[in-house]
């Protein structure tokens, strides 16, 4: 009985402070959809799921147009900085192929994948794929997916991020401060899902995941002031 | 007479001289004359004594006249017998005598002065590789624009190598480049590249295996590199040695490379022929003594600390050195190291100390071959047999591969291959034949093929290292594989990792090098806040402002306009004088966030007034997490 309310307990984490070792406890295939295609929202929500345990290298592999519009990623901007393996190629069947080659090396600590659009290429069949090789090795996948629907796959969690406005800096009230995104969990295979607000603490690495994605009062206050 | 009134030491020697006035220890006439009134001294004293020193280091040469002693002239000159007289000596003093038993020559009755070296100074190796390659990239220069090279040095660049019009407006080697910029303002400048140089003259060295088989580096430093070549017995396979010269002369400078050869007995002789001898000098055993004499003493191979004391000795040339007794400078250097030591030097030079050529081995080769008895379409099923043949070459070796290539011969001549490469060395044959998926469909078979052969075109040594007992998954070889292999489908440049580099321009920070090329360094976190993207170029954005040089109050990117909400900044980057053209305009960096939430890092490049070019733009470089 106990060990059952355990594992209920993984599987569905209490909604309003989910810690970041629960959420992703067995690696697994997750999608990841901005809302706004310039939105840096999803990216540093994966980077921060990514680096929270990097014990090996990050493979990070974009396609053409997600590298041109997007940028590639930024070291210095990360809090704590992964080594590094950046692939770019120019079609998404190249993608798939090396996140497939990429998941099937449990040397590395994730393997990030950023297709644009929806592809043929990117079907049921290949994103049940790249699921079971993950779970297999035990690499963690992400796929970011900028200007996609939402079409089938099996990929066990998806969400919709998008960026909401920063909390106050306490030092400078005109200045963004810490990041805050709201999150969507909006399929999920192993809990319920939900809407969050995310924090993400760069000193501890830890995700904070609150309830609510109303925009706090304070920021309103803040953000008049601003405007005003 | 004892002995020891015949061997004086050098710093006794003005002593003769004292009754007179006192003389200028270091003026070279007084000094000059003092050594030649010794050695006719010594001349006379030692003439009729009995030569003990049995294992004299020829004993075939004829026996001239000892009385009519010549500093320069005699083949056996007298100073030879100095230390084997003293062994008493030797015996009471052995740190001494270590530097007097040079005098002894190899064991064995085989003639020191039979060996045949041949010395190749390449005084221009350096810039004649750059216009080499310019000429390939058709970036040459003309002749007459005076070109350097350069090299950074304690206090900036230095001059390390230059062309011919550089040469005669006045440059010299080793001086400072803002020094030669003032003097010749039209100087085109290039960095050098001393490992590259390096290199080149290692398969220069195993590429003069044509002519003999024992060749061996020389020195490589700005004033030229050298190739030492024994060749000793191989001279009448190209007609003699003369013939063998002008041949070495006529395919060096078909490459582009000019050179200055001699061959002598000896390897110091061939080395002070060759850089200060005349044209293609080849100089026989019997007047070595003779023509190396006139020669000054920087044909030793010294320091130049050595080279500026024997100039203070008055010791101008070789002769002049051999004519001092052996024993005095065997004193004065006992301590000296072999480039500090004038009388090693010597001995080396006069065949007294053995100095072999010791050629190194050429690298191992491998590759393997199928010979097929009819032709045959698809390469594929042979790849896995072929890896695994190789693989066992390797293995016994104890080598890895880091570059295989794969050559077909079809049967109507034509050939074709396909390469891939490995960034850390392997000899796993499933590993090495998975590197060729996908790169065969290049591979054109026409109407079959009947030879293959696969070799490893590069290979380095590589030791079995066990890193985890428990058998799990080893983390280097496994990412090794992974990055060989994703490099051998996408091409290396796709794959890279952050080489990070001491810059504070952003997009400078973080250089991106072919994961192939190694582990770069680890990153560490910026001090500042940074994006977590980078646009690369930087895009530029309409911005509307509220004061000309304050933050943005909105921004069309894309054709969609961002209310600045919030804002953060300026961070001011200033351009790197030492990297940037003249003219950069500095950069002033706003972290801001738009009505939507999403915080974009965008720049001002330059601000009004500054000078630089009219109104400031606005480009948008980064986007935050």
């Amino acid at each position: 009985m106990r060990v059952a309310v355990t594992c209920l307990q993984n599987r569905l984490p209490h909604p309003t402070r989910c810690t970041a070792q629960q959420a992703d406890a067995a690696p697994t295939l997750s999608e990841v959809f901005p809302v706004r295609a310039t939105d840096g929202a999803a990216p540093a929500f994966v980077a921060a799921h990514v680096t929270r345990a990097a014990r090996g290298p990050v493979l990070w592999i974009q396609d053409r147009q997600s590298i041109r519009e997007t940028g590639r990623p930024y070291l210095a901007g990360f809090a704590r900085p992964p080594e590094m393996l950046c692939l770019v190629v120019s079609r998404a069947v190249d993608v798939l192929w090396a996140m497939e080659q990429g998941l099937g090396c449990a040397a590395l600590s994730a393997v990030v994948g950023e297709i644009w659009g929806n592809p043929p290429a990117l079907d049921f069949t290949a994103s049940k794929r790249l699921a079971l090789r993950a779970e297999a090795h035990g690499v963690p996948a992400w796929l970011i997916r900028r200007g996609a629907e939402a079409d089938l796959s099996a990929a066990r969690e998806r969400w919709r991020l998008s960026s909401l406005p920063s909390l106050t800096d306490p030092d400078d009230p005109r200045a963004p401060g810490r990041p805050q995104w709201r999150a969507e969990l909006f399929r999920a295979r192993w809990r319920t899902p939900g809407d969050w607000v995310v924090r993400h603490d760069a000193g501890t690495g830890e995700i904070v995941f609150d309830h609510g994605v109303a925009r706090p009062a304070t920021i309103d206050e803040t953000g008049r002031q601003a405007a005003g | 007479m004892s002995r020891e009134d015949k061997l004086p030491v050098l710093a006794t020697l003005p002593r003769p001289a004292r009754h007179q006035t006192e003389p200028d220890r270091t003026a070279p006439a007084d000094l000059a004359r003092a050594i030649a009134a010794l050695r006719e001294a010594e001349a006379a004293i030692t003439a009729p004594a009995p030569r003990d020193g049995g294992d004299l280091p020829r004993p075939n040469r004829t026996e001239t006249d000892d009385t009519d002693f010549t500093p320069v002239g005699p083949p056996r000159p007298r100073w030879r017998a100095g230390p084997d007289a003293p062994s008493d000596m030797g015996a009471a003093r052995p740190g001494r005598a270590g530097v007097a038993a040079g005098a002894v020559a190899p064991p064995g009755d085989r003639d020191p002065l039979a060996r045949r070296f041949l010395s190749l100074h390449m005084p221009d190796f350096a810039i004649e590789r750059w216009q080499r390659h310019a000429a390939r990239t058709n970036a040459e220069l003309p002749q007459d624009i005076p070109h350097a090279l350069a090299m950074e040095g304690p206090h900036g660049p230095v001059i390390h190598a230059l062309n011919r019009a550089a040469r005669l407006a006045g440059i010299e080697l080793g001086a400072r480049v803002v020094d030669m910029r003032a003097l010749v303002p039209e100087l085109r400048l290039d960095y050098a590249d001393p490992g590259g140089d390096a290199a080149a003259l290692e398969r220069l060295m195993r590429w003069c295996r044509r002519w003999c088989p024992w060749t061996v580096v020389d020195g490589l430093s700005m004033h030229g590199a050298g190739v030492v070549m024994d060749t000793t017995g191989s001279d009448h396979l190209w007609g003699g040695e003369a013939a063998m010269l002008r041949d070495i002369e006529a395919r060096l400078s078909a490459l582009g490379i000019s050179a200055q050869l001699a061959i002598a007995p000896t390897r110091g002789a061939a080395w002070a022929l060759a850089r200060l001898g005349g044209v293609r000098e080849c100089c026989a055993a019997d007047e070595l003594a003779a023509r190396m004499a006139p020669l000054p003493v920087a044909a030793l191979r010294l320091t130049g600390e050595t080279r500026l004391l024997l100039q203070r000795l008055g010791l101008k040339t070789v002769g002049d050195l051999a004519a001092v007794p052996r024993l005095s400078l065997a004193r004065r250097f006992s301590r000296a190291a072999l480039p500090e030591n004038p009388l090693l030097r010597l001995d080396q030079m006069m065949g007294r100390l053995a100095e072999p050529v010791a050629s190194p081995d050429d690298p191992p080769r491998f590759a393997v071959q199928s010979q097929l008895s009819e032709t045959v379409m698809d390469p594929v099923p042979l790849i896995p047999g072929l890896c695994a043949e190789l693989c066992e070459g390797l293995a016994a070796a104890g080598f890895g591969a880091r570059r295989i290539t794969l050559t077909i011969y079809r049967s109507d001549g034509e050939v074709s291959e396909a390469a891939a490469a490995t960034s850390q060395p392997s000899r796993d044959p499933a590993h090495l034949a998975r590197l060729f998926e996908g790169k065969l469909d290049r591979i054109d078979p026409g109407f079959g093929f009947d030879l293959i052969t696969l070799a490893a075109s590069q290979a380095e040594k590589m030791t079995t290292a066990q890193a985890r007992l428990d058998g799990g998954p080893e983390a280097g070889p496994d990412t090794g594989r992974l990055i060989d292999r994703l490099s051998a489908r996408f091409g290396a440049q796709a794959l890279r990792r952050p080489a990070m580099r001491e810059s504070h321009i952003p997009e400078r920070r973080e250089a991106w090098a072919p994961a192939m090329a190694g582990l770069p360094r680890r990153p560490e976190p910026a001090p500042r806040p940074r994006p977590l993207r980078l646009l690369e170029p930087p895009e530029q954005v309409t911005v509307v402002h509220a004061v000309p040089d304050g933050p943005p109050a909105q921004f069309i990117w894309r054709r969609q306009t961002h209310r600045v909400t919030r804002y953060a900044g300026p961070e001011r980057i200033a351009p790197e004088w030492w990297a940037d053209r003249p003219g950069t305009r500095l950069r002033d960096y706003y972290r801001i966030e738009d009505h939507q939430g999403a915080r974009f890092w965008i720049y001002r490049e330059g601000i009004l007034g500054d000078g630089r070019g009219g109104s400031p733009d606005w480009f948008i470089h980064g986007i935050f997490g």
